[in-house]
């Protein structure tokens, strides 16, 4: 099994946003950057495959500044082959741009999978995926929370509304991470030491201007200030008189 | 300048997430042309016109009696090929978050997913996103032609303005695709998805064991049929509910009329699934939880006395 997993550098979910003096991006000072938690499903599925065909490889690839050679290390920690940094500076606002240095990246060799995390918890896109499989013409499955694999035959189930799709598929193909899918390990200490001993490639890219241009990084609007209605189950005749008439939701 | 709206269906019935979708396509000015894949005739496709689509479009095929995402995509920018459309518009659901890249990558450019705004600014088409787990709001500029969006569920109210909604039905002529829908293993009856919801009652570790669950879902049941309940992310790591009820940011992101939250306190993961809900109910004992920071109305105390309570009012209102 040869399977590239590719991943993202992201803030911290607990990270305090503090929006830059440009207006349009997020101020990194004292920012703590972790590995996207959807790619860590990903990077565990691709190493139990992986330890299941009991022969291949587990290669990471990450579009990124220098600063995620740390992020490729934690995924190296937790037991992948090799990592490659496609380093840039600035990560395109435009998802189809990502797609296209990753794709390209991935053009060559040949993989029997290619997993991503189902969306970054950053920017929410959710495509990079699909968008990398239509450049390559491979057969894509998202949001994977089960899947099974016989041979070059695959069997994914994926969470829709109200139910769960059961989805046939061929190998090779790419598959995004969905949690469920399992339960990533910790990198061990051994991993971590060997993980500084694993090949890094780092290359340049230039990833296009795309389509998509920000205007504006803003904070939310605040909410209007709640209230406390009261205490105890004697505050709920209020409760339900200010949600039909104030707030008119019932 | 027209906009397509994809319609969604499943198993031959419009889904009402299709009426967002035109709400936001008519928002946009110019005419809508809503479309929806499917088998055969959809049942309730002809609502579009009365959410603002000027023509409704049905792309038959056998392949899409189930989703079927490559047949789909193919017969969707095919037809956004040929329409010359300014804006293609699809709802970031679980189909259309699917979908929409699929879509987008065939005619060469991305998408600006998840929307929760969107207007004509001039003569570019300006969406807004939240980002960084709804701690920022990103407002992009989509200068491709066509601009591929996508829109946050729940968050276009659908507003009706008739329209003519000219029905027009054309079969495609595409392969099923490599990847095929074998079934769909629904929810059992009743049971309504967070992600659909209009009212959720979210529990968390206040809850204290996993039984106690039932005093939400005896809550849920009095809003008769319209209630949903969530889940935090502790309480489905724990076991105690299913991944599918996960509100928060590794679960749903959901923005429903009304959100009740009992027993959570309010981790930023969190409030990153449902900030954008309407109208936040905060039900806690501890009077400095974060939730309340987030929530219109708060009520401090034992859940357990309070959520009965609140069941029984509830009910005398249902009759």
């Amino acid at each position: 099994m040869k399977i590239a997993v590719c991943i993202k550098r992201v803030p911290d979910s607990e990270t305090r946003v503090k929006i830059a003096a440009d207006g349009k991006s997020l101020d990194e000072a004292g920012v703590k950057f972790v590995l996207n938690p959807y790619d860590e499903f990903a990077i565990e599925e691709a190493l139990r495959r992986k330890e299941t065909a009991g022969a291949g490889e587990v290669a990471v690839i990450c579009l990124g500044p220098a600063a995620a050679q740390e992020t490729i290390r934690t995924a190296l920690a937790m037991g992948a082959d090799r990592g490659v940094l496609l380093q840039t500076d600035k990560i395109p606002t435009d998802p189809f741009e990502t797609a296209k240095v990753i794709a390209a990246e991935l053009t060559g060799a040949t993989w029997d999978l290619i997993l991503f995390g189902r969306m970054a918890i950053d920017d929410y896109s959710h495509q990079v995926g699909p968008l990398v499989a239509e450049l390559l013409g491979l057969p894509c499955v998202t949001a994977v929370s089960h899947l099974d694999i016989e041979g070059t035959k695959g069997v994914a189930e994926r969470e829709i509304e109200g139910g769960i799709e059961v989805v046939d598929f061929p190998l090779p193909a790419v598959l995004t991470a969905d949690k469920g899918l399992n339960e990533p390990r910790y990198p061990a200490l051994k991993g971590i030491m060997a993980a500084k001993k694993k090949p890094l490639e780092v290359k340049p890219a230039q990833p296009g201007a795309g389509t998509l241009e920000i205007v504006a990084l803003t904070p939310p609007p605040d909410r209007k200030e709640g209230k406390i209605v009261g205490e105890g189950a004697g505050a709920v005749g209020e409760l339900v008189r200010l949600l039909r008439e104030e707030a008119k939701v019932l | 300048m027209t906009t397509l709206a994809v319609l969604e269906q499943r198993d031959g019935v419009l889904r009402k997430i299709s009426h967002e979708v035109v709400t936001a396509a008519q928002r946009l000015g110019g005419s809508v042309e809503a479309v929806v894949c499917a088998a055969a005739a959809v049942q309730g496709a002809d609502q579009a016109a009365k959410f603002g689509a000027d023509k409704i479009v049905t792309l038959t095929n056998p392949a899409f009696a189930k989703y079927a995402p490559e047949a789909c995509a193919q017969a969707l920018a095919e037809r956004a090929k040929q329409g010359g459309y300014r804006t293609i518009v699809f709802a970031a659901s679980a189909t259309g978050k699917d979908l929409a890249p699929r879509v987008a990558a065939k005619l060469g450019v991305g998408v600006a997913a998840d929307l929760t705004d969107l207007a004509i600014d001039g003569d570019a088409l300006v969406g807004t996103r939240p980002v960084y787990a709804g701690k920022a709001l990103l407002k992009v500029k989509v200068k491709s032609q066509p601009a591929v969006v996508s829109l946050r569920p729940n968050v276009f109210t659908p507003v009706e303005r008739p329209k003519a909604g000219a029905a027009e039905t054309v079969a495609v002529n595409v392969p099923a695709g490599r990847v095929t829908v074998r079934e769909v293993k629904a929810a059992p009856a009743g049971t309504l998805d967070v992600a659909e919801a209009q009212i959720i009652i979210s529990g968390g570790r206040g809850l204290k064991e996993p039984a106690n669950f039932k005093v939400l879902e005896e809550l849920a049941r009095a809003f008769g049929g319209r209630a949903a309940v969530g889940a935090s992310r502790a309480v489905v790591d724990a076991g105690w509910r299913a991944h599918s009820d996960q509100v928060g940011q590794t679960g749903k992101t959901v923005s429903p009329s009304l959100y009740i939250a009992v027993g959570i306190s309010g981790a930023i993961q969190h409030l990153a699934g449902m900030r954008t809900s309407k109208v936040i109910v905060a039900i806690n004992k501890d009077k400095d939880a974060p939730i309340f920071k987030v929530a219109d109305y708060g009520v401090v105390g034992d859940l357990f006395e309070i959520v009965p309570k609140l069941t029984e009012e509830i009910r005398k209102l249902h009759g």
